[in-house]
Order: C-alpha cells, then sequence, then structure tokens
C-alpha cells in the first residue's frame, strides 16, 4: 500500500506540470491583459505596471520563474487587488469554500445513506419509492433552480433565514442544503443499488441463519459492501462540489475562493486564475487518490496495483 | 450487454421459436411497459414539437412591450411576461430551441470521440489500451468545468465553442463503455469469422463491432444529452453560456433568479420546464437501459 500511495504521488507531478503549463499559456495567448479594464492608462503607466509585474519580460522567462515560485509555495502578486499576494487572498477565501464543500458533503452523505439504506431494506414499498423519487427530483432539480426557490420560499416568503450572506450558523442552512441535495440524490441511488446486490448474498444469509439481529446485519455485514459504489462516486462528487460551490456561492453571495475564480477569470487576473486551478487541481487529485486508497481498503478483492 | 442472437438449434422446438422475438422488439415491448419511460417520450416529444413549431404562431421572442412590463400569468401571457413586456412562454420556447440544440449537439461531440477513442483502445489492446485508457482515468480526476470556465471567459463565449468545449468534457464515460463492450465481443466467433474473410480492421470496428454494442451506446447517449444540458445551463448561469438576444432555458433560470422577489414566475416556469425535460430524458434512459440490458431483462 505505501508503494501505491508514493507511486500515485509521483504520478501527480506530471499531472500537475502539465495543468500548470497548459494554464499558463491559455491566459496568456488571449486578447486582453489585466490591465486593459474600465480606465484606459497611459501607455507609460502600463510599461511600469508591466515592468512592476514582470511583465515586460520574455515568456518563457516568465514561465520559468513562475514554476520556480510555485515551488517554494509562491503564487505571485494579484494583478487586481493590488498589494495583495494570491496566497493572502486564498488563505482569506478558502476556508469559508471549504466550509461550504464539507457541510454539504455532510449533508449529501447524511441523507444519501439513509434514504438509500431505507430503500433498499424496505424493497418495493411506500418508502422505497418515495426514495426513488426524492433522489429522481434531486437528480433533476439543479442547484440554480433548486438554490432560488428554497431563498423566495424560506428567506423571502417565511422569512425564516437571511436570502443571502455568511455570519451566522443560519446563514448555512440553505447553501450546504442547495448543494449538498443533488449528491444525496446520486448516493441514494448508488447505496440502494450496492446493498441490494450485498443483500442478496450467501453470507448475508449466513448472517441471518447465526442470529444477528437485522439492524446488526444490515449496518456491520450488508453496509460496508454496499458502500463500494458510493465510495467510487466520492472522487468525482468531490470535484462536482468544488465546481458547485461558484453557483452556490454565487445566488447566496458568498464570499469564498468559487466567486474568487469566476471574478478572477473575468478581470483577466492571471495569477490568481493560475493559483485557483492549481489548488483545485491538487485538491481533487489528492482526494481522489484517498478515494482509492478507501476503496481498496472496503473491498479486499481489490488489491493495491 | 448485448450478445449477438444464437442460431437455434436442432433441439429447439417451433414452439418455443414462436412468435418470434427479434432483439429490438423485445426492447421495444419492454419499453412500451415502462409508464415512467412512455410518459418521458411524450413529454420530450410535445416540448420538442412546440419548441420547433410553436414560436412560428406567437409573437416575437424579442417584441417588447415596456408599457406592459412584467405582469403575472393571464389569458393573453399564459406565464406572464418579462420586465420588458416580453411573452415568457414564447421565450421559454425560443430558449428550449437552444437548450436542446446545445444538448443534441454537444452530445453528438462526446459521442463521436467517446465512441472512436474506446473502439480503438478496445480493439488494439495491450499497451495502446493501457495508455489510452491511463490517459481518461488521469483526464477523469481533472477539474474540467474549471477549463471549459476559462475557455468561455477567454475564448469569446460563441455557441460553437460551447458545443466542443461540453462535449470534451462528457466523453470520457462513453470512451469507457464503449471499451470495454469492444473488448467482451473481440474473441466472439463473428469477428474471428471477419477477419478470417480478411476485412480490414476500420471496417471490422465499424461494421461489426459497433452495431453490436449500440445498445450500451444508445443508452448512455440518451442520459448524457440531460448531463450536457445541465452543464449548458450551469454556464449559461454564470454568465458564460448563451448571449443575449439569444436565450436558453439557463440564461432565463439566472434572469428569473435575479428578479424573483417581485416576479415569481420568472423564475418558476423555466426552472419547471427545464427540470421537466431532465426528468423525462433521465426516466428514457432508465428505461431504455432496462429495455436494452439483457442482464436485467425478465423475459
Amino acid at each position: 500500500m505505501f508503494r501505491f500511495v508514493l507511486r500515485r504521488l509521483l504520478e501527480m507531478i506530471p499531472v500537475l506540470w502539465v495543468i500548470v503549463t497548459a494554464t499558463f499559456f491559455m491566459i496568456r495567448f488571449v486578447p486582453g491583459g489585466p490591465f486593459t479594464a474600465e480606465k484606459a492608462v497611459t501607455p507609460e503607466v502600463l510599461r511600469n505596471l508591466e515592468a512592476h509585474y514582470g511583465l515586460d519580460r520574455p515568456l518563457s522567462r516568465q514561465y520559468l520563474d513562475y514554476l520556480g515560485n510555485l515551488l517554494h509555495g509562491n503564487l505571485g502578486p494579484s494583478f487586481k487587488y493590488a498589494n495583495r499576494t494570491v496566497n493572502e487572498i486564498i488563505a482569506d477565501k478558502l476556508p469559508v469554500s471549504l466550509e461550504l464543500g464539507l457541510l454539504s458533503l455532510a449533508v449529501a452523505l447524511s441523507l444519501g445513506l439513509t434514504l438509500g439504506i431505507l430503500a433498499a431494506i424496505r424493497r418495493n414499498t411506500g418508502i422505497d419509492y418515495l426514495c426513488s423519487s426524492v433522489s429522481m427530483t434531486g437528480i433533476c432539480v439543479p442547484t440554480f433552480v433548486l438554490g432560488p426557490l428554497l431563498v423566495l420560499v424560506f428567506a423571502i416568503h417565511l422569512g425564516w433565514v437571511n436570502a443571502s450572506g455568511w455570519y451566522g450558523p443560519a446563514d448555512r442552512v440553505l447553501p450546504c442544503l442547495t448543494l449538498g441535495c443533488v449528491y444525496a440524490a446520486y448516493i441514494a441511488r448508488l447505496t440502494r443499488g450496492g446493498m441490494l446486490e450485498v443483500l442478496g448474498q450467501d453470507f448475508i444469509r449466513t448472517a441471518r441463519a447465526k442470529g444477528a439481529s437485522e439492524t446488526r446485519v444490515v449496518l456491520r455485514h450488508a453496509l460496508r459492501g454496499g458502500l463500494l459504489p458510493v465510495v467510487s462516486f466520492l472522487g468525482p462528487a468531490i470535484a462536482g462540489i468544488l465546481t458547485g460551490s461558484f453557483v452556490i456561492e454565487t445566488i447566496f453571495q458568498i464570499p469564498g475562493l468559487g466567486r474568487e475564480f469566476v471574478n478572477s477569470a473575468f478581470n483577466r487576473d492571471y495569477t490568481l486564475v493560475l493559483g485557483t486551478v492549481i489548488l483545485y487541481a491538487a485538491l481533487i487529485v489528492v482526494l481522489n487518490l484517498v478515494v482509492d486508497v478507501v476503496q481498496v481498503w472496503l473491498n479486499p478483492k481489490l488489491k493495491f496495483e | 450487454m448485448i450478445t449477438p442472437q444464437k442460431l437455434p438449434d436442432a433441439t429447439v422446438t417451433p414452439a418455443q421459436l414462436e412468435p418470434g422475438h427479434s432483439l429490438w422488439g423485445d426492447a421495444w415491448r419492454r419499453l412500451r411497459q415502462n409508464r415512467l419511460a412512455v410518459a418521458g417520450s411524450a413529454l420530450l416529444l410535445v416540448l420538442g414539437l412546440l419548441c420547433a413549431f410553436g414560436p412560428l404562431f406567437s409573437q416575437s421572442y424579442q417584441e417588447q412591450n415596456l408599457e406592459l412590463g412584467a405582469v403575472p400569468p393571464s389569458a393573453a401571457h399564459w406565464l406572464g411576461t418579462d420586465t420588458l413586456g416580453r411573452d415568457l412562454f414564447t421565450r421559454i420556447l425560443y430558449g428550449g430551441r437552444i437548450s436542446i440544440m446545445v444538448g443534441l449537439v454537444a452530445t453528438f461531440v462526446a459521442l463521436a470521440i467517446g465512441v472512436v477513442y474506446g473502439a480503438v483502445a478496445g480493439f488494439f489492446g495491450g499497451k495502446i489500451d493501457a495508455l489510452m485508457m491511463r490517459i481518461v482515468d488521469i483526464m477523469y480526476a481533472l477539474p474540467f468545468t474549471i477549463f471549459v470556465i476559462l475557455l468561455m471567459v477567454f475564448f469569446g463565449r460563441n455557441i460553437v465553442l460551447l458545443f466542443v468545449a461540453i462535449g470534451a468534457v462528457e466523453w470520457l464515460t462513453m470512451a469507457r463503455i464503449v471499451r470495454g463492450q469492444i473488448l467482451s465481443i473481440k474473441q466472439m466467433e463473428f469477428i474471428e469469422a471477419a477477419r478470417a474473410l480478411g476485412f480490414g480492421r476500420r471496417r471490422i470496428i465499424f461494421r461489426h463491432m459497433l452495431p453490436n454494442i449500440l445498445g450500451p451506446i444508445i443508452v448512455y447517449t440518451t442520459l448524457t444529452i440531460p448531463a450536457v444540458m445541465l452543464l449548458e445551463a450551469f454556464l449559461s448561469f454564470l454568465g458564460l453560456g448563451v448571449q443575449p438576444p439569444m436565450s436558453s432555458w439557463g440564461v432565463l433560470i439566472k434572469d428569473g433568479a435575479e428578479k424573483m422577489e417581485e416576479f415569481w414566475w420568472l423564475l418558476v416556469f423555466p426552472g419547471t420546464v427545464f427540470s421537466l425535460t431532465l426528468f423525462s430524458l433521465n426516466f428514457l434512459g432508465d428505461g431504455l437501459r432496462d429495455a436494452l440490458d439483457v442482464r436485467t431483462a425478465q423475459d
């Protein structure tokens, strides 16, 4: 297992390098720069600005400089926020997005697993059909419809919570529910399928024959195998929750990194775009590795290859 | 998975062969018994016809009536009007044209890339396969939505680019499915026969293999369309998709979400139509999977 993790970590290096390089050059080849904004600057000021940020040097030189700084964990200064570095901005905004993401994942897992298990052990009953319709609704009503609808009902009409902002615990409810629901729906479907497959197997009959209580059979014996499809879905789910937060942060006006990323792309804030893309890519690649390890740990039939 | 039907041998009595089920005939029968899938297809058909021909009989989607402004649903405007006095029903039909077109074209791009890639990997096998699928694995792990966002921001929000960008994201699963299917039929006798007849690789892949794995391809294509439409609406919601004066369901939902405090219908109706379409496509896809997947076949 140690070798497996090590090899996967080593594999991450070229992947991240390709991402950094592709994003770096893609950004530079597009029309318009960070200083071609609303108010025109004089050529002299523009030259000074470019010299200040090293944009007047040859592209290859800028690229090597960037890589060098990156290896030291330095993502450079932001082009749009004067006197702020990308590291500072990320340190400022990332915790908000992480909190949103983790809470949403918690919602997704608790809601999805409960629904899925219930549907599987009460197969073809009212509960099963109810769970199926709830999860289908979750899949087909996208976050950008569900979010505003929840705001409309619970914030504007009922006035229970604020429509936007990120101050108290009550402000967490709607965003995390919105983002978590979609993935809860997928998880419920996968759990139901996985549980049904495992519950039909011989070792479950053996466990029942030995007199294990139904709760024990479901939670101890079946759940471990039934969780496998869910775990392999967690990789895409985490990536989806991270990118999904762009929309959620826009709807609920949450000061997180997702909204910052979309704005920075519009503003052509090169360094901030690059920094965020690298961060997201690294997060996703690492989390995928964790998911793979958990998967093998849950299923002894798989091996670390 | 679909396996070619076995030729009847001498031990099969004529009674068993009666009333001549073909694979597709069976599938069609099972699909018709699935009420949700039938309802979904009917709804899709109605929506498709409305979007295609409805606008011919109503006012232009750009026609404004500033004096009227936003009015709630009424007999004159079934779903109300927006703040510029434009009829919402008409705008939903026009938006549907774009949304459906993006869904179909981008799915076709994903289909073309995925099928060719998966077929080549599966057919050649060995090192080529290992390398090609490793690339797919790695790409799976990448935050592609982020790249699509960057592409749309930097290279203008042009609709052709939208097709290509979405198609380029959605082909990975198709490639995996096609590869798996190709691997499973590669060793079968009829492929060997084709080889023995001296057919070229291209002919074997496209004429002999692909028609036999059409079922999974159709099922997955049906399920890719809603995923693509969702991505388009996601981009449009961020202001990165279809641009005015054109409009799509994602754009309408975005506008509606901005104005919902005063004019709820601007959010509720486009959102409902969009969700219903996704429902129908998913039910149809699930129905097709059950109908075509011989492993879960009831009879």
